[in-house]
């Protein structure tokens, strides 16, 4: 007898889909019954770069501890796509589910022994209910959602009630939906063994928490921040951020008497013309961004650099992907930090966020915009697919209504008024942040003349070079201002004290979190620290000083953010133990549990488990 | 060197305009181009246009890309606004500066490197975005700063200083722009300021993308014998289709006009604009018309100036992304911010 794995409330599901085939919001509807029954999940796409015909995975993690990382592995197919068939088969773990069309009869050699074979006839059932090809189409995702209900033990009421939030004043709609769910469940329940050993019972870890894509959460966060301009140029992961600003804006900025808009947004020419015109909004003291990502973040390079240098607030959303062209690209990775910290030539480094989540997008997009006004300098939200284009649950969102903007330094006609010295590149106040005007201020004072390099305090042109000195001094002093302002690191010590430490950020955090109980369990002692922003704090300084190994987990090839470190924090590089994971997937915990454990082995590092004392 | 200020004895018999401000109120730094340079006189232009039109000096912004020709904010409106951007790249940061305050003039200049070469894809952009402002190309052919090259709005067969002959194409900004959608569009050459300045003064009051291709010659680099950007042969070569005579609200008409001759267009902001015909049948406020024109008459080797192209009815950016009057800059929390009692209606939409 085929082995048949068992679980409840902790096992992956994936769907094998044909792009376009309105799968999409089937598999969406079947996370979502999954979360109002209380238990969490995590669902990833996973897409090639095309639009219609080319195969599209949607996985899910269903995890009752509320584990949102990708896990590895599958433990139900639903393999809905004859093109990748063989493949989607091949990544089953021996005892899986394999979910299938069985409509038309398929040969033994197509199966696996160690699989269990769930055939349900979802084009038999679907030709002989309906005569619409598209409706034939769109109802058998809905229907093997129903099968799925019954061998998982899912509440049907649940699904019904998100079909009566979808569908509300569409009732036929809401009938014909509910109608092909009851088929693929009677279905099931006729004919197949119900539930399988896999299934979901209801509980009660979902509490308030929201499933929202960090793109929309980011869009949010620009609202929310007071960003009147958004220029942008579609680049997948980063066009649904703008499309979301876009639509909340529609609803939430317009004049309600006038019925005017208090926001701009411009789809540009390319990337080139997208940051010209942050750049230009920012110069004249609107809050502006774009969002983009790498290939988009290359050809920004020149203003970025400007912008450093004529000191303008800019927020650049960084929705990171693979390398170049298409293909990977829209794949996930963490492999533009070296790109954004240094964008620029001449010497110029950047103020870096790193959000782990939707909440933290929200949150960060929001300070972003603070902090370019604060620092007059571009700010680089970096985010990244696996966040940006997925579902993801978390906290709900918080506003405080007592928020004010952050402006920065900005003096105004009474201040010029009243005789105060005004040197646009002046450091008046000793943190290396100048006072800057808006145009058209004053008729006869704080006008300036803004250029790249080639200036003096008052803005004056000037090419000394100890003119030039004395201004690149300043911006490091800036930079070290910076520090005391970005989100500091969030630190998890170890059970015990450890001479070992983790270093990690952005959409690692939920594989790492699952990594670091496993490491608990095992007695294995690692401090772990989340960074959250560049320049590095104190915080981050200390946590280097007071280890001995910094393994610093991230999702690039080249330890980029360990270079950073390198570069930033003065720190022996030798220490610092890189763990990468870069092959476009999401990193797991299983990955870093496995590399961490060697390593740590290894190192012969024996686990200190007495408290010295 | 560093830098050179005027120094500011105002004389007390130069004349105020009607804003209380003198010509020398509308000048900057003094020029460091090379003496004869077109450039300057385009400069001298802009202060005689904004003093004409008793424009506060300080509700202008000033933007530019790099190159000879976009140094040159420098020296007008000193106490202006000004941003010497990337090589190329003025459009995109005059449009973003256009969206954070609709209240100021907006001044962009640039080169025909700056414009025709690596700038031709924000050139285009802004000028089907209708964003609104003065966008003066000065035009010498050349690339000024970077010492002679060839630019892409060089004729073919014009000759180089050291006489390399220019075999590509020519590309023609104006008829550009015509196509483009600007909704005015006008040339002139730096040497008539008689021509220049009331045309950058309609194109100042001008709603809309105003674009100025303003002929500049390159003393320097591009004023000798087979150039077709020296001052001789747009002399020699200026097919000037109108002259604008009078931008008045209401305006009486005191000049006596030969039949036929005058054609008065009216401004969205009921101003009007008088233009004196110079050639009989030419119809400014009729875009393929001109369009004819132009390809017609520099085939046959002329340089068509004048006001080619208006739009009466001219719309800007601002007008086709419906945004609200007060300037974005001046936004308040209460107006920017929709509250945490919003929010908790998102949340419960994302559960
Ligand atoms: C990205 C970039 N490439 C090249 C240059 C060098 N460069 C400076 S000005 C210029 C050409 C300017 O020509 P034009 O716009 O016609 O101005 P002119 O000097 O003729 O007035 C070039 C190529 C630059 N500044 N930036
Ligand atoms: S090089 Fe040519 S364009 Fe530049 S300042 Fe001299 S004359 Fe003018
Ligand atoms: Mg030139």
């Amino acid at each position: 007898m085929v082995k048949a794995i068992t679980n409840t409330n902790d096992f992956v599901v994936k769907f094998a889909n044909v792009n376009g085939s309105g799968s999409a919001s089937a598999n969406e509807l079947f996370a979502r019954a999954i979360l109002r029954m209380g238990v969490p999940v995590s669902p990833r796409n996973i897409f090639p770069s095309n639009i219609q015909g080319l195969p599209t995975w949607y996985e899910v993690r269903v995890n009752e501890k509320g584990y949102l990382g990708r896990r590895g592995g599958v433990d139900l197919m639903v393999a809905m796509n004859p093109q990748t068939w063989a493949q989607d088969l091949r990544e089953l773990e021996p005892g899986g589910y394999l979910f299938f069309d069985s409509s038309k009869p398929l040969p033994k050699s197509r199966f696996r022994d160690d699989v269990n074979v769930i055939g349900v006839p979802l084009t038999e059932i679907c030709n002989s209910t309906y005569t619409d090809v598209r409706q034939r189409q769109l109802f058998k995702n809905i229907i093997y959602v129903g099968a799925l209900a019954a061998l998982l033990e899912m509440d049907i009421p649940e699904i019904e009630k998100l079909f009566g939030e979808q569908y509300k004043g569409k009732e036929k709609l809401l009938g014909a939906n509910v109608k092909a769910l009851k088929l693929g469940y009677d279905y099931a329940k006729e004919h197949l063994q119900c539930p399988l050993g896999i299934r979901v019972q209801r509980a009660n870890n979902v509490r308030d928490k929201i499933f929202i894509e960090g793109n929309n959460a980011a869009a949010l966060g620009c609202v929310y921040g007071g960003a009147t301009v958004c220029a942008w140029y579609p680049i997948t992961p980063s066009s649904s951020l703008a499309e979301a600003f876009i639509r909340h804006c529609q609803k939430l900025r317009v004049d309600p008497v006038s019925g005017k808009n208090r926001f701009g947004i411009i789809q540009a020419e390319d990337e080139l013309a997208s940051i010209g015109m942050v750049v230009g909004a920012g110069w004249n003291g609107a809050r502006a961004f774009t969002a983009t990502s790498g290939p988009g973040i290359s050809l920004m390079t020149e203003f970025i650099g400007l912008a450093y240098f004529a000191e303008i607030p800019a927020t650049i959303i960084n929705v990171q992907r693979g390398g170049p062209a298409t293909g990977m690209p829209t794949r996930t990775q963490q492999a533009d930090i070296t790109a954004c910290a240094y964008a620029g030539h001449g010497d110029s480094k950047h103020v870096l966020l790193f959000p782990e989540d939707p909440k933290e997008c929200f949150e960060m997009s929001a300070q972003s915009l603070d902090l370019a006004d604060r620092l007059q300098t571009p700010v680089f939200v970096m985010t990244d697919l696996d966040i940006g284009m997925n579902q993801r649950l978390c906290d709900p969102l918080k506003w405080d209504d007592k928020y004010q903007m952050d402006r920065g330094k900005v003096m105004d006609y009474d201040a010029l008024e009243g005789g105060k010295d005004f040197g646009r590149y002046l450091d008046a106040d000793g943190d290396g942040i100048p006072f800057r005007t808006y145009p058209g201020t004053h008729p006869t004072k704080g006008a300036y003349f803004t250029r790249g390099t080639t200036k003096d305090r008052y803005a004056r042109y000037s090419e000394e070079g100890p003119v030039y000195v004395d201004n690149m001094q300043r911006l490091l002093k800036k930079f070290e201002t910076a520090k005391r302002l970005v989100p500091a690191a969030i630190g998890r010590p170890a059970k015990q004290p450890t001479k070992l430490g983790v270093l990690y950020f952005g959409s690692t955090a939920p594989a790492m979190n699952e990594a670091l109980d496993a490491f608990d369990v095992q007695g294995i002692n690692v401090d772990a620290m989340r960074v959250r922003g560049f320049p590095f704090g104190e915080e981050v300084i200390e946590f280097l000083e007071d280890h001995e190994q910094v393994f610093v987990v991230e999702q690039n090839r080249d330890g980029q953010l360990r270079s950073l470190i390198m570069n930033e924090a003065a720190t022996d590089g030798s220490k610092l133990i890189p763990i990468l994971h870069y092959d476009g997937t999401p990193i797991t915990a299983r990955f870093i549990i496995g590399e961490i454990a060697e390593k740590v082995a290894i190192l012969k590092v024996t686990p200190i488990r007495k408290v010295a004392n | 060197m560093t830098y050179i200020t005027k120094p500011k004895l105002h004389h007390p018999s130069l004349v105020k305009n009607q804003v209380g401000y003198t010509r020398r109120d509308y000048e900057g730094a003094i020029s460091t181009l090379c003496a004869g340079c077109g450039h300057d006189s385009i400069t001298a232009a802009i202060v005689s246009a904004c003093f004409e039109l008793d424009i506060e000096p300080h509700k202008v912004a000033k933007l530019s890309g790099i190159g000879c020709s976009s140094k040159t904010p420098t020296y007008f409106l000193g106490n202006s606004h000004g941003f010497n951007t990337v090589h190329g790249r003025m459009p995109s940061v005059l449009t973003g500066a256009n969206l954070a305050n609709r209240e100021l003039i907006y001044m962009g200049v640039s080169g025909d490197g700056d414009s025709a070469s690596i700038g031709i894809g924000q050139f285009a952009h802004s000028m089907r975005r209708g964003v609104n402002m003065v966008y003066i190309v000065e035009n010498n052919g050349v690339y000024g700063l970077t010492k002679g090259q060839f630019s892409a709005t060089a004729d073919k067969g014009s000759k180089s200083k050291r006489g390399a002959v220019n075999t590509d194409d020519c590309i023609d900004l104006v008829m550009m722009a015509l196509q483009l959608g600007a909704t005015f569009v006008a040339r002139s050459f730096s040497g008539d300021k008689a021509q220049l300045v009331p045309i950058i003064k309609a194109a100042i009051l001008h709603r809309g993308a105003a674009f100025l291709d303003v002929i500049s010659p390159c003393v320097a680099f591009n004023n000798h014998e087979g150039s077709t950007k020296s001052y001789d042969f747009v002399r020699d070569h200026n097919d000037a289709v109108n002259r604008i005579d009078f931008i008045e609200p209401r305006a009486e008409i005191t000049t006596d006009y030969a039949a036929g001759s005058l054609q008065e267009v009216r401004q969205h902001d009921g101003k009007v604009l008088r233009l004196r015909k110079l050639s009989e049948d030419y119809d400014p406020t009729d875009r393929i018309g001109a369009m004819n024109y132009l390809l017609q008459r520099q085939a046959a080797g002329e340089v068509v100036t004048g006001v080619l192209y208006l739009d009466q009815d001219s719309q800007d950016l601002h007008g086709s992304l419906n945004t609200v009057g007060k300037s974005f800059n001046r936004l308040t929390e209460a107006e920017l911010i929709p509250g945490s009692a919003a929010l908790e209606k998102i949340n419960a939409t994302l559960r």
